[in-house]
């Protein structure tokens, strides 16, 4: 088999070292009631070209090259060529955590870059080396404002994304910390009287995310007024990385948690993606997950490490911030192989064209709410419900937007629709002639 | 006699922001065909950022040779072994990289139509399925990302089934063996954690066990093999111990490469248990991540599992919310898909009796080394080995010298260190696990090195205590990372200067 | 190092100083030979009530992290900020500028019980 580097005598020369007869030896210990005698019920092993040729199959099954008005999360974004030619070297990708750091610089540089992009992007002090995804890192933050207040009570949005919600909602259940939803006004940003009325002192921290799940711009430092004035930390997700190309990044936060899947990182049906958990200085060891530090070796040249590593579970165990031991390096390294790419600049102009396109899709059709909005909009239907238009279009191998209904029943007659730089003008007419508009 | 490696290239490499200049592009996007509004007026100036302040500017040809050159910086499983023990660090497939970036596959949206993703779809049900047989448990849910992640999910499920029995009890035993993962995950979901001692032979005490099991315990974590890379020869005994009072067995799946083909933790009792796709079934490490954490349950847990279930109807795979008992989701969508995908590949190219002499490799290796080293390290159980052997440095430190000081060594000689002082159960522990994808002309390098080293140690010790000598990097000041952390490049500030007279 | 003959000392190696009802509490020579360089320091606030025996902060290297057990019961009244932004200084001189906490002695006959400097050297061999 072409992944087992030995031959019939070497493996016969290792078994006389070792003083054995056969490989089978190797388990005759084991007691017949734990051994497993029969044969997997797995097909024999297959060639690379029928392995290639399988998965190509499925690819046929799925939509293939379709244009997609997709957004709630995961977007679609050029990748440049650049990304995977640095993935894909073995040095990066089959290389381990970076816990032996003499061997593991360019890990470790690659990683110290990154946190410091995510922290310019974000407008924070200090960044993690990357959580699973946008959706668990909610959670950890919610669980770092809980240990730094040492109250327990948590306030989250409904324009956050509703399955994030759903996962904090999960990790949240038997921490003892209860958890309250914010409703969202007549304009689809988050209520502020609800707020008011709900936010006092208990709670640790209020998640609102911007742009929101809408895809409006949320009114972050009203809010953060708010929050502070009862000494509760204030948590923004990102789940459109591009936005901060172009918006102003969350200053007024305590936290940022995000999700960095716009930056080069395939959709690939839910992940693998790359959280990321951004804060103030003042809060660093609190942050859960790697974080690379800068030092310097015994010939006192610059070198970098992991570090405050005490905070993580292989240490304290039961007392870690959190269990988290993977993390997402590869993943992360697209994302800083992208703002590298792109730079100072390109991110920049990048957002500008997500704009300019969602506002040409937009401009065509009726908006749910009229607030500023950056690559993604609610659009009411007419007539014709939102699972009619998509069935629609998808008939002209074109992907529309997401039938709100699903997550919101008071907005079913509505779609939520993305627009960036990979839509083309044809396919946003395409969509505007299926809602009926013109 | 240091046969493996010469010296290595040597760069001095700046940070990207060291190397920025304005106006360098490396990208160009296409122009617009639709008109440009003015982000301003449509956004309101407020919310518009100036600039990302400090961002790099680099050209794509500074780009490729920086991230080159920092790859050259790395070790890797391309270029050697990587002897460390539970993290399975074995060869990982090409091909798999090239099947994950499949157009149909890499590009799905997770909100597509289901009638647009049935390729997905039909990847998690296959690989659903093996890993049920490999286990022999009776459902696998793939949405963890992790094992940490999916010990997460397990241990909510064994609280989900108490809870639904009335009570969900108040603690979780782990071994004092165990990797740090475990009792966090049990603090995580409400537990306390109460250690058990390990005995002589490095496995989990039956008659501590028998003492310390009480109404007041929802559940055990094993390791099988455990951290010293023995099977757990009365598992089957401690799991039916633990359904005698009414508790569950988890069993952390991270040493699964010595058991693939030849046990199956579904048939000795164990209720959930996680397994590390990026352990066992290949997928790359990628400096830290991405991985999977599946989980496999036994039909007692299967009500409870994350939804959505796929469910097959009218010969099309659907995604099935109606889960009333479920724990939830531990993350939104579905999985690590674009992992899942080379999992699968890895199980096809192995096939079902392939997979089982991959395990009896993997314990060939481990168990040769062992013979080679024994004569040199002090075992630290005798107990037979499975996939890994682990050692203590007790004849080493005689002279000073500690398994960290020789694992510094060892990058003289070309490999990367084998695992570091766990478990915590021995002192001083090297734990060495090499994998069935280390061919023997591999290990016996490893071995001389070893061998070679702890000569050193006796006649030389200053050289292994003052190691690595040959890395672009000299030994990392760890201790001033963590008094003074920093972990962002800062530009330099301007220092003041005197005003001309 | 000398361990000093007016203070009393615990089997988890923090000694006490106590004068009239003010104690200060620290850890030994010992605790930090063992402990390796000394990154960070964690305690408690001033205001914070300790009792004997409970955890009071705890004591981090780069690989491992350490609790410290209170020896007395009492209110800190003082914390030693040093420690904020030289930890290394607990390495340096653990029985003199090092200190901990300054604790206001809520039992003072606690002292009694804990080890006079004779008995710890012995438990620690030296």
């Amino acid at each position: 088999m072409r992944y087992l580097p030995k031959s019939d005598s070497e493996r016969r020369e290792m078994l006389d070292t070792i003083g054995l007869q056969a490989e089978e030896d190797l388990i005759a210990y084991l007691p017949p009631d734990v051994r497993f005698d029969k044969r997997l019920e797995i097909e024999n092993g297959k060639s690379e070209y029928d392995i290639v040729d399988y998965f190509k199959q499925r690819g046929t099954q799925n939509a293939n090259g379709y244009p997609s008005f997709l957004g709630a999360g995961v977007y679609n974004h050029y990748r440049p060529v650049l990304v995977d030619a640095v993935v894909s070297r073995g040095e990066f990708l089959t290389s381990y955590t970076p816990y032996q750091a003499e061997i593991s610089q360019g890990t470790l540089t690659s990683i110290f870059e990154f946190q410091t992009m995510v922290c310019q992007l974000t407008g924070m002090e200090v960044a993690n080396a990357s959580m699973y995804d946008g959706s668990s890192a909610v959670p950890e933050a919610a669980m770092m404002a809980v240990r730094i207040t040492r109250r327990d009570k948590v306030l989250i949005a409904r324009t956050v994304h509703p399955e994030y919600r759903e996962v904090l909602q999960t990790y949240t259940k038997h921490q003892g910390i209860p958890v309250e939803e914010l409703a969202y006004a007549k304009r689809g940003l988050l209520d502020l009287d609800d707020l008011k009325k709900k936010l006092n002192e208990e709670v640790a921290a209020v998640i609102i995310q911007t742009p929101n799940f809408f895809g409006l711009l949320e009114q972050v430092d009203e809010i953060s007024e708010l929050v502070s004035r009862k000494g509760t930390l204030l948590v923004v997700v990102v789940t459109e990385a591009v936005a901060l190309g172009l918006i102003e990044p969350p200053k007024a936060a305590d936290i940022v948690a995000g999700e960095l899947q716009s930056f080069a990182i395939p959709p690939s049906y839910g992940g693998p993606y790359a959280g990321i958990i951004a804060t103030r200085e003042k809060y660093i060891r609190q942050i859960p997950g790697r974080l690379v530090g800068e030092t310097t070796d015994a010939d006192g040249h610059r070198a970098f490490c992991l570090t405050l590593a005490t905070r993580e579970q292989h240490i304290r165990r039961e007392k870690a911030t959190s269990n988290i031991c993977t993390n997402q390096a590869l993943i992360a390294l697209m994302a800083t192989v992208f703002m590298t790419v792109y730079g100072k600049e390109g991110l920049r102009e990048l957002a500008r064209q997500n704009l300019a396109k969602a506002h040409y899709l937009a401009g065509k059709l009726s908006l749910a709410f009229d607030g500023p909005f950056f690559n993604e909009f609610v659009a009411r239907t007419n007539g014709k419900g939102p699972d009619e238009i998509n069935s629609d279009l998808a008939k002209r191998k074109v992907i529309g937007g997401l039938p709100l209904g699903r997550f919101y029943p008071e907005l079913k007659d509505c779609m939520l629709l993305c627009a960036t730089e990979m839509n083309r003008r044809q396919d946003m007419d395409t969509v505007a002639a299926a809602f009926g508009k013109n | 006699m240091i046969k493996k490696v010469s010296k290595h290239i040597v760069q001095n490499e700046p940070l990207l922001f060291e190397m920025s200049s304005p106006g360098k592009r490396g990208y160009q996007l296409p122009e617009l065909d639709v008109p440009n509004v003015d982000a301003e007026s449509v956004l309101g100036t407020q919310n518009v950022r100036p600039e990302i302040e400090e961002f790099p500017e680099v050209s794509e040809v500074d780009a490729i040779r920086h991230f080159t050159r920092l790859s050259t910086w790395n070790y890797a499983i391309d270029l050697g072994l990587y002897p460390l023990g539970s993290c399975t660090m074995k060869y990982n497939p090409r091909v798999n990289e090239v099947v994950a970036r499949t157009e149909g596959l890499a590009w799905a949206h997770p909100y597509q139509s289901e009638e647009l993703s049935q390729g997905c779809m039909e990847v998690i049900a296959a690989l659903e399925q093996a890993l049920a047989e490999i286990t022999g448990m009776d459902a696998v849910t793939l949405q963890p990302a992790a094992g940490a992640h999916g010990e997460f999910t397990g241990i909510l499920m064994i609280r989900a089934l108490l809870e639904k029995k009335g009570n969900p009890r108040k603690t979780i035993l782990v071994p004092d063996s165990a990797h740090g993962t475990n009792p966090a995950t049990a603090m995580m979901v409400g537990y306390n954690v109460k250690n058990i001692k390990s005995n002589e032979r490095g496995m989990v005490d039956l008659h501590v066990l028998e003492e310390v099991v009480t109404e007041d315990v929802a559940g055990l974590m094993i390791t099988n093999p455990n951290t010293v890379g023995v099977f757990e020869e009365n598992i089957r005994k401690i799991c039916g111990l633990m359904h005698d009072k009414g508790a569950l067995v988890y069993m952390d799946g991270a040493n699964m490469n010595a058991l693939v083909g030849i046990a199956r933790p579904g048939d000795l009792g164990v209720d959930v248990m996680h397994l590390n796709l990026h352990k066992t079934f290949s997928t790359p490490h990628g400096g830290g991540g991405p991985g999977s954490g599946a989980v496999a349950v036994a039909k007692v847990l299967t009500p409870y599992l994350p939804g959505p279930r796929l469910k097959r109807e009218d010969e099309m795979w659907r995604w099935n919310y109606d889960l009333p008992d479920s724990i939830g989701r531990v993350r939104a969508f579905y999985g690590n898909f674009g992992v899942l995908v080379r999992a699968l590949a890895y199980i096809m190219a192995h096939g079902g009796n392939g997979l089982r002499q991959a395990t009896l490799d993997a314990l060939l290796n481990a168990n040769y080394l062992r013979a080679l080293l024994e004569p040199y390290y002090e075992l630290a159980y005798k107990a037979p080995s499975m996939h890994e052997c682990v050692f203590s440095d007790d004849r080493q430190a005689q002279k000073g010298v500690r398994t960290g000081d020789i694992a510094k060594r060892l990058i003289d000689y070309g490999f990367h260190p084998y695992t570091v002082s766990f478990p915590l159960i021995v002192r001083g522990a090297l734990m060495i696990e090499p994998t069935e994808t280390e061919s023997k002309r591999e290990l016996d390098l490893f071995a001389d090195a070893m061998i070679s080293i702890a000569k050193e140690v006796e006649e030389d010790p200053e050289l292994v205590l003052k190691a690595p000598h040959s890395t672009r990097t000299r030994r990392v000041d760890e201790v001033t990372a963590a008094r003074k952390p920093i972990v962002r490049w800062k530009a330099p500030q301007p220092t003041a200067s005197l005003a001309a007279d | 190092m000398s361990y000093p003959e007016s203070y009393k000392y615990t089997k988890e190696h923090e000694w006490v100083h106590a004068e009239g009802d003010t104690g200060t509490v620290g850890i030994t020579d010992h605790a930090q030979h063992e402990l390796g360089d000394i990154v960070f320091v964690d305690l408690p606030k001033v205001g914070s009530q300790l009792t004997k025996g409970e955890t009071l902060g705890s004591v981090e290297s780069v690989k491992a992290v350490s609790d410290i057990y209170s020896p007395v019961s009492g209110e800190v009244t003082a914390v030693n900020e040093l420690l904020a932004t030289s930890p290394e200084k607990l390495n340096e001189d653990p029985h003199g500028a090092a200190w901990l906490v300054k604790v206001k002695l809520s039992s003072p006959e606690e002292i009694n019980n804990l080890l006079p400097v004779g008995d710890y050297q012995t438990y620690i061999g030296a």
